[in-house]
């Protein structure tokens, strides 16, 4: 069942206040241009509200979804290609819509305060505006390339971003970087696209789900076509939501201005993945389960392989870059494990936490006139007090303390990830199926070895930036000072968010011990999902097992908060020290952060470079600057010499051409076609003489003929080319040949001289 | 003579056609032999209006409006082109004080 509902309202306003702020914003004044880009995205976010609302309490059933036509028509005809371009609206990308477009709306707010000095003000907030509007097509799209727009136009709008500051080199290439390594997931992307294309015949997501027949077939390698194009959609996912191997460019990504950071690169555009595979989710449930382990398994070894990075990190922006790739992790194992709205639960309550500490980790560096080593910071707490305890907050629901929304997201990803099983081929040997059991165990164990780490870290964060004595230099500290009121609201907000979000999650378990009314708000958002993405039914377990999970979890969490505490609290500890001294080695395998920039340096970057350094030394430089450049000329050159003496410039002289040249044309062409058509051959059997008329280049019917057989003026009229007679008597004969051109009237005659026996 | 002039009277499609080749023909020799810019103009309007005359026959002979309506399409692009050759003449004739076309070769090679 579906409903329309004029969703293009939703994407229009943020690409109209784009197009405004681009094209006018650097004649208009800054409040105008913030006006217009607050108002673009305020207004994409009331019609989005609105939207959902309808959604929500329409007499639609749960499966329903509002749509919207983009284009009568279709969008894309080449050949048996036929794509129409939609929109639509269902309870799955409700959650991002609402998301993206209310989160979007406090940073661009944080913003104007943020770069209240910028001078390229206007430029800034249409590269934002941009974003926001292709984000939201990418969310909205109702078929796989509908969203792949909106998923090139992020990259896009986050490599523009990212090199805001493009003066300097190094943001530049961050940005180049950004955009590179998306490149390379894209193009699983696309594949996975044409893939799915080609066995199905259809890329709109409410009818994959009726193709699963076709997706089982063998494909390639005698491996489903499913599992081909969910890995490959996968592909696509890791470059744009920083998994392993495609996550090198997000930490970079932090050369950009700290609101970008906060809103493309924690809180929406890298979350494009997760909801792309939980939306596409009939390609990973299918058996055997190997796209779901292998979502699953690159999701938790990203989450524990940057959590550890993290721990070392000194750069504010870059430890928090890493707790995003992160928590990224998280979410891929949520979406892995068929837990979807534990996954999307946890992108939720991410969003409100991680665009926080972002823009807390804004607040801060703009009080410190832009340095972001931590180092060098301390004590600010007491300068700053409304960013120091909305980070308190932020701090506390990443760690996964109760009750705050991380605690929640975070143990129904790892309770999911507890419960799950994978499904193997029948045919898998007993040992492989033995073994595949312990994967979930796996999983979570290293999930909740992330989980320590990132309480670690992110108090660590806290303690050495908030409490204990200055360490920067006088003039910063001098200087310190808390930020205006539009960069302090958005903190509250969404610090109030990262309190409340969690209470529309918690666990069955927990809601059951409240009354029923509020047990309904408490376990809201799986059960606004469940119509969207079918859950799995995870092998249930008994609740002492789930409570002792959840008590595991919050005292890992815990035990991590402690120690940063113990190390950092009031300034780096002689212990932290002492400690970094011992295990140096391991220190800088993490701070170099496993060397896996300067390997992907060695292996791909450099033989790149070698491969056009050859490329354009052999091939441009001497062959085609040496070589190509000089003979075309010199061809076109000597048929010029040659031509060029007829152009004297009479003009009555040309016109003599063209009279001439269009005569004979007219002449060739009608009389060429009736001459053809009287020659021929004629072969002689008995007395039976056949005529072979055309030399089979006039075709049947462009021309009537006419046949004297014998001479005595009886003349025979056809159409065929091929005509036939039989003579009474032996003798010699003429025949005559007449063809008529049916078009023009010009007419041909010929001969032919025959004996018959 | 009575019935001399009654088969003159009759004028039938081909009386124009001949027409309409005759002037073509003038028109063509014309542009091609006369040096006069002004009069090769002419000779153009008189190709021009052979097509025009060709296409009233047609449209005449089978009583089909669409060959009228495009002799006023070609009328129209005729006092167009008019005008523009005009102004080139005029404008010509004004730097170099003469429209002889053998004269006027500086477009060459």
């Amino acid at each position: 069942m579906t409903e329309n509902f004029p969703l293009y309202l939703i994407i229009m306003l943020p690409l109209l206040g784009a197009a405004l702020n681009l094209l006018f914003g650097r004649r208009m004044g800054n409040s105008a241009v913030s006006l217009i880009a607050c108002g673009a995205v305020a207004s994409a976010a009331l019609v989005a509200t609105k939207a959902v609302y309808s959604l929500a309490t329409h007499d639609l059933p749960p499966s329903g979804m509002l749509t919207d036509q983009l284009m009568a028509g279709d969008w894309i005809i080449a050949g048996d290609l036929k794509l129409a371009a939609g929109l639509m609206l269902d309870h799955l990308n409700s959650v991002l819509v609402l998301i993206v477009t209310w989160v979007a709306l406090l940073i661009h707010l944080y913003a104007t305060g943020y770069m209240e000095h910028e001078p390229d003000y206007a430029r800034f907030f249409g590269y934002l505006n941009l974003f926001t509007g292709a984000m939201l097509i990418l969310v909205l799209g109702d078929s796989l390339p509908v969203t792949f727009v909106g998923w090139e136009g992020v990259g896009l709008a986050s490599y523009l971003l990212i090199g805001f500051w493009h003066q300097e080199d190094k943001n530049a290439s961050a940005g180049r970087k950004a955009f590179i390594v998306n490149r390379v997931g894209d193009f699983g992307f696309l594949l996975g696209l044409c893939i799915l294309y080609t066995v199905i015949g259809t890329l709109k997501y409410s009818e994959i789900g009726s193709h699963l027949f076709e997706l089982r077939l063998p494909f390639w390698l005698n491996w489903p076509a499913g599992y081909w194009v969910a890995i490959l959609l996968f592909v696509g996912c890791m470059g744009k939501s920083a998994q392993i191997p495609l996550y090198v460019w997000l930490p970079d990504a932090m050369a950009g201005p700290t609101p970008v950071s906060a809103l493309i690169h924690a809180a929406t555009m890298v979350t494009a993945g997760v909801y792309v595979v939980a939306r596409t989710h009939f390609l990973f449930d299918m058996t055997p389960a190997a796209a779901q382990m292998t979502v699953a398994g690159i999701g938790a070894v990203t989450a524990l392989f940057a959590a550890t990075i993290g721990i070392v990190q000194r750069d504010f922006k870059k430890v928090l870059a890493y707790s995003t790739v992160s928590q990224l992790g998280f979410m891929f194992v949520g979406v892995g494990t068929g837990a979807y709205s534990a996954g999307m639960f946890h992108l939720m309550t991410h969003a409100f936490f991680k665009a926080g500490l972002f823009l807390g980790a804004g607040s801060v560096m703009h009080a410190m006139g832009g340095e972001g080593d931590i180092t060098k910071m301390g004590g600010l707490g007491k300068h700053m007090p409304i960013t120091r305890w909305t980070f308190f907050i932020y701090c506390l629901a990443i760690a996964g303390i109760f009750p705050f929304a991380g605690f929640f997201s975070k143990d129904a990803i790892l309770a999911g990830a507890f419960a799950s099983r994978f499904t193997m081929a029948e045919n898998a040997p007993q040992w492989a199926k033995s073994l595949i059991d312990l994967y979930p165990y796996v999983l979570w164990g290293m999930l909740v070895l992330a989980a320590a780490c990132t309480a670690f870290y992110m108090w660590r964060l806290y303690f050495m930036v908030f409490t204990g004595k200055f360490r920067g230099t006088h003039e910063q500290e001098h200087h310190l000072h808390e930020s205006p009121a539009e960069m302090t609201v958005p903190l509250i907000v969404l610090a109030v968010g990262s309190v409340l979000a969690g209470f529309i999650g918690v666990p069955e378990i927990m809601a059951h011990a409240f009354p029923e009314s509020i047990a309904h708000t408490l376990t809201f958002f799986t059960d606004w999902l469940s119509p969207a993405v079918v859950p799995m039914s995870p092998e249930p377990h008994s609740h002492s097992v789930e409570w002792g999970l959840m008590a595991l979890a919050l005292g890992v969490s815990a035990a991590g908060i402690g120690l940063a505490a113990k190390l950092y609290r009031g300034g780096i500890s002689q212990t932290a020290v002492d400690m970094k001294e011992k295990f140096s080695s391991l220190y800088r395998l993490l701070w170099n952060k496993y060397w896996v920039d300067e390997l992907y340096d060695l292996i791909i970057v450099r033989p790149l470079k070698v491969l056009s350094r050859v490329l354009w030394q052999a091939v441009d430089v001497v062959m085609i600057d040496g070589g190509l450049t000089k003979v075309g000329p010199a061809v076109v050159g000597f048929f010029g010499s040659v031509t060029r003496r007829i152009q004297n410039g009479d003009v009555q002289r040309y016109l003599i051409f063209v009279v001439v040249g269009a005569a004979s044309v007219l002449f060739f062409s009608t009389w060429w076609l009736p001459h053809k058509g009287t020659m021929g051959k004629t072969t002689v059997e008995k007395r039976r003489v056949t005529l072979d008329l055309g030399e089979g280049k006039v075709k049947a019917g462009r021309l009537r003929f006419r046949v004297d057989w014998e001479g005595k003026g009886e003349w025979e009229q056809s159409g065929f080319t091929t005509l036939f007679h039989d003579y009474p008597n032996s003798g010699t004969y003429n025949i005559r040949v007449e063809a008529q051109d049916s078009q023009w009237g010009f007419t041909s005659s010929n001969s032919f001289p025959v004996k018959v026996e | 003579m009575q019935q001399f002039w009654q088969n003159m009277s009759v004028i039938s499609t081909e009386h124009f056609l001949i027409l309409g080749v005759v002037l073509f023909a003038i028109g063509v020799f014309g542009v091609f032999l006369r040096r006069n810019a002004l009069i090769t103009l002419m000779s153009i309007e008189l190709i021009l209006n052979a097509a025009n005359l060709t296409l009233l026959a047609f449209a005449r002979a089978q009583q089909d409006m669409r060959g009228q309506a495009l002799a006023l399409l070609v009328i129209a692009v005729a006092a167009a082109e008019a005008a523009i050759g005009l102004a080139i003449v005029v404008g010509v004739f004004r730097n170099r004080h003469n429209t002889n076309l053998d004269d006027l070769t500086l477009l060459r090679y």
